[in-house]
């Protein structure tokens, strides 16, 4: 099966509305099939990967540390937009620390997260053949 | 060209889907090849044969199922979305115990990997909404 470059873009709060619960999930399904995956994080979607999430009081399952085991299912190059972050008053100590574990380099555990700059994720984004936003 | 078909909202109170149609109906005449129509997220709503809109408005569950069922269409609902939706066909709601069912002709029920085997096997796959 051809290997193609896919970009999952979360644009959305973790909570609020399903997008990016359902969005976890494809990316989650979708490792399975070997693609090259890219995961953005936009605007409102930045938050759903800061630290320190607890859901008791909306009644919903907390998912965010479903985020923290992407990088076992080789989910390793994230991207988070860094106006998004900083137009919410974040950065990225507020955010959960992803790694990811190198098998060509003995395991060695390498970050997941790439901060950059809105200009360079549109030249990532043209580079992807397959772009899921949620 | 092989166009693939992912559609995120529900009918009527998004456009999403009416306008997917619009472009599925579009790229068949045109000649074009449709390899999948994917429902996701509230999507999955547009898949129930329960609907039953105004006589002077569109049964948009209704002209998916005529178009498939026209051009041999591969309609997918996914599963997981339409678990927590309640969308059943017989056999699923079978399994889960539940005494109804509601899939419209022409739409199927499978797993989220059908999303992903669209986007690498078509040239092209289109988003609706969300």
């Amino acid at each position: 099966m051809a290997i193609k470059k896919f970009m999952y873009t979360n644009r959305k709060a973790p909570y609020g509305t399903v997008y990016a619960l359902e969005s976890l999930e494809v990316v989650l399904i979708g490792a399975a099939f070997d693609q090259d995956v890219s995961l953005a994080f936009i605007g409102d979607g930045v938050y759903q990967l800061t630290k320190g999430q607890t859901t008791e009081a909306i009644g919903q399952k907390n998912f965010s540390p479903v985020y923290a085991a992407l990088g076992d299912y080789d989910v390793n190059k994230i991207y988070i937009e860094k106006e998004s972050l900083e137009e919410r008053g974040l950065s990225l100590d507020d955010l959960q620390h992803l790694v990811w574990e190198d098998e060509d380099e003995d395991w060695a555990e390498k970050d997941s997260i790439r901060l950059v700059s809105r200009s360079e994720l549109a030249d990532v984004m043209t580079e992807q053949e397959i772009i899921l936003s949620f | 060209m092989k166009f693939s078909i992912q559609i995120n909202e529900g009918p009527y109170q998004h456009q999403a889907s009416d306008t997917a149609y619009q472009f599925a109906k579009a790229a068949l005449a045109a000649g074009h090849e449709i390899f999948r129509v994917f429902f996701y997220h509230d999507g999955v709503n547009n898949a129930t044969r329960l609907a039953v809109p105004p006589q002077d408005d569109r049964n948009v569950a209704k002209q998916w199922s005529e178009l498939a069922l026209e051009n041999d269409l591969d309609m997918v609902v996914c599963i997981a979305a339409a678990q927590r939706r309640g969308i059943m066909d017989a056999a699923e709601a079978k399994r889960q115990g539940l005494d109804a069912d509601n899939l419209m002709a022409g739409f199927r029920i499978s797993g989220l990997g059908q999303l992903i085997e669209a986007g690498i096997e078509s040239d092209r796959l289109i988003v609706f909404g969300a």
